[in-house]
């Protein structure tokens, strides 16, 4: 039996995909666990899996081999995994109908809940998580995802999670789009939000500043498996791994050389 | 004289109720040949918009409202789309779409989607076999596996090699400017830098020498840009070479920004990142007094009113009344 503050447990994890040719190994047997109320952010370069961990974690795909447990348990329906942990998706442009009002899609997205709160509380809470993400939500009024800019749309992604407030957060590049002041108002309600409810939160970014800034926990992935994890400190500022180093030399630094220009 | 110039140049999408959003408002600047200008601002304050009028690609529901544009000298606006999409995108001016490598025809190898670009601005001047060799050139100065590269079809290739791929697409006709909206922002780390240096060798090459170049991470632009505009609800509040305007910025906007970094160094966790409360004005209503004014710490009763105007503060442009 998993500790009981155990929220997400992996064991051996393996992902493939295609077959032949196509065959492909994307988790290569990953081991974490995740307790309730813990902020952990996956970074790693891209296609090295991490958008594929997000993926099992919300019950969207099923392990090759190996396990993965939701308190204590394997994910079998979807729907009733969906009631506490939600997702914000890596692209917002395909995210949303494009025939459809952003403000009724996002009054839909209660459609999820088996319990759904009154049609007053859900226009309230509604109006409260597009203030929280910066935007009157009188500007709004009939907007269609067309009409808004790409992190506008962002945004919305991350009012729908403020509105729902799950247990679960699975956030995947969910700031990638908007400025330094929105992410940190963003930020700062997300903060707040947790602590309320206690939530347990997965970023997935290859923002270091962003995962350094709001971890317990960071992982750090590489090729399909888990090089490194531990404290922000440990691994942004003592780093074992070659893979995390090289990951660190390459963020830009305001104050350190970091490419040069060649002038013809 | 300059390659590229905007004239308070203004810019509105006409909504489906008639009204009008004016995403772009009174924009000026100059681009030397060789110049690298970044732009950043809040998520929504008409960034994509202002690019989109500056490359001619002004396609309703987007208008020009006012203003002037010339490239080399020449008015770009007024000018019909069919003549802006023969002559002017692709040869004078490029245009890298946020998202743009997302976007690639799927249907098609990258060796095509590069053909379609030289066939239709060469309209049977070359033979197929020479065209290939131009793009096979071309694409040797991007750091990729070349043959493997321009054989693929978009979804096999990682987004490093999409984004390189479209960097080498949208420059074979060596422009004289590209405009980049966002080319790095869904990269991680390792590959922006990737992306980053195949830019800056094709400035060295001179396959283009001027760029306009947008994204919201500002150490980045530090490093790539040569002056930063910063714009707000559609205007620029602040506009200066990238070391005045990182280390010591004097819009009230700008410094927010600039203070809402996030880095991974000692003691940046204590740090708690500046938010700024509230959202930015409406832009289909009429707006009085500074942009900012509304969630800004220094406002006074003065800049509430009145509207601003770009004002010379310590060597560059800044759109504060009370700017020192
Ligand atoms: N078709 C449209 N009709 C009406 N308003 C629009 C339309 N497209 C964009 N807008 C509005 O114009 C403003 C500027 O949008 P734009 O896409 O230029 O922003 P941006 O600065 O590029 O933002 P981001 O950093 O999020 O990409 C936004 O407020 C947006 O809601
Ligand atoms: N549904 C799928 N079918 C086949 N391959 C996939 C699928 N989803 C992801 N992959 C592959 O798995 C690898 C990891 O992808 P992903 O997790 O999206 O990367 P990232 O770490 O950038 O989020 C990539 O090589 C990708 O092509
Ligand atoms: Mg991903
Ligand atoms: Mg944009």
């Amino acid at each position: 039996m998993p500790n009981k503050n155990v929220i997400f447990e992996a064991k051996d994890l393996v992902k493939e995909f295609g077959h032949g040719k196509t065959h492909n190994v994307v988790l290569k047997g990953l081991n974490f666990e995740i307790e309730d109320g813990e902020i952990v952010t996956i970074v790693g370069g891209s296609a090295c899996g991490k958008s594929v961990v997000a993926k099992h974690l919300l019950g969207f795909m099923q392990p090759t081999k190996g396990e993965l447990f939701y308190k204590g348990k394997k994910i079998t329906n979807q729907r009733d995994h969906w009631q506490t942990v939600q997702p914000i998706f890596q692209d917002p442009f395909s995210a949303f109908n494009q025939f459809f009002s952003i403000r009724s899609q996002l009054e839909d997205s209660f459609k999820v809940l088996y319990k759904r709160p009154s049609r007053a509380e859900i226009k309230e809470r509604v109006d409260a998580a597009l203030l929280a993400v910066n935007v009157m939500p009188s500007d709004l009024k009939e907007k269609f995802p067309f009409e808004l800019s790409g992190g506008q749309m962002q945004r919305m992604l991350l009012a729908r999670i403020f509105a729902l407030k799950p247990q679960v957060l699975i956030a995947d590049e969910a700031t990638s789009m908007v400025d330094a002041c929105v992410r940190a108002n963003i930020l700062d309600y997300l903060m707040k939000l947790k602590k309320e409810l206690n939530m347990t939160i997965v970023f997935i970014t290859h923002d270091i500043g962003l995962a350094y800034y709001v971890s317990d926990r960071i992982f750090v992935m590489h090729d399909g498996g888990i090089v490194e994890h531990g404290t922000p400190d440990e691994v942004a500022l003592h780093p074992k791994s070659n893979h995390t180093i090289q990951l660190l030399e390459d963020i830009p630094d305001i104050h350190k050389d970091w490419i040069k220009r060649k002038r013809a | 004289m300059s390659i590229f110039e905007a004239k308070h140049l203004s810019l509105h999408y006409l909504t489906r109720f008639g009204s009008k959003v004016h995403a772009a408002v009174d924009i000026s600047f100059e681009l030397e040949e060789g110049e690298i200008l970044g732009i950043a601002g809040e998520s929504g304050c008409g960034k994509t918009t202002l690019v989109s009028g500056l490359s001619g690609m002004c396609i309703p529901p987007l208008n020009y409202t006012s203003g002037e544009i010339f490239v080399s000298g020449q008015p770009l606006i007024g000018r019909p789309l069919e003549d802006i999409r023969e002559n002017v995108l692709a040869k004078e001016i490029s245009m890298i779409p946020q998202g743009a490598y997302n976007a690639l025809n799927p249907t098609r190898k990258i060796k095509d989607l590069a053909m379609d670009v030289l066939k239709s601005h060469e309209k049977g001047k070359a033979n197929k076999k020479e065209m290939y060799q131009r793009i096979h050139n071309r694409f040797e100065l991007l750091g990729l596996d070349t043959d493997k590269v321009l054989n693929s079809y978009s979804v096999q290739l990682t987004p490093g090699e999409k984004q390189r791929s479209v960097i080498g697409i949208s420059t074979l006709l060596n422009p004289k400017m590209v405009i980049a909206d966002e080319p790095t922002s869904a990269l991680d780390v390792t590959t922006q830098k990737q992306v980053i240096g195949v830019i800056f060798d094709l400035l060295e090459k001179k396959v283009f020498s001027t760029m306009i170049f947008i994204t919201h991470e500002l150490p980045l632009l530090r490093h790539v840009a040569d002056r930063i505009a910063v714009m707000y609800a559609g205007e620029i509040v602040e506009m200066g070479t990238s070391e005045q305007l990182v280390f010591s910025p004097k819009h009230p906007y700008t410094q927010a920004l600039m203070s809402a970094m996030l880095s991974a160094e000692e003691g940046a966790r204590k740090r708690k990142p500046e938010a700024i409360e509230g959202a930015p004005p409406n832009l289909a209503e009429e707006i009085v007094g500074c942009r900012f004014a509304p969630r800004c710490k220094h406002a006074t009763d003065g800049c509430k009113k009145n509207k601003q105007e770009i004002r010379i503060v310590d060597n560059r442009q800044v759109r504060c009344e009370n700017a020192k």
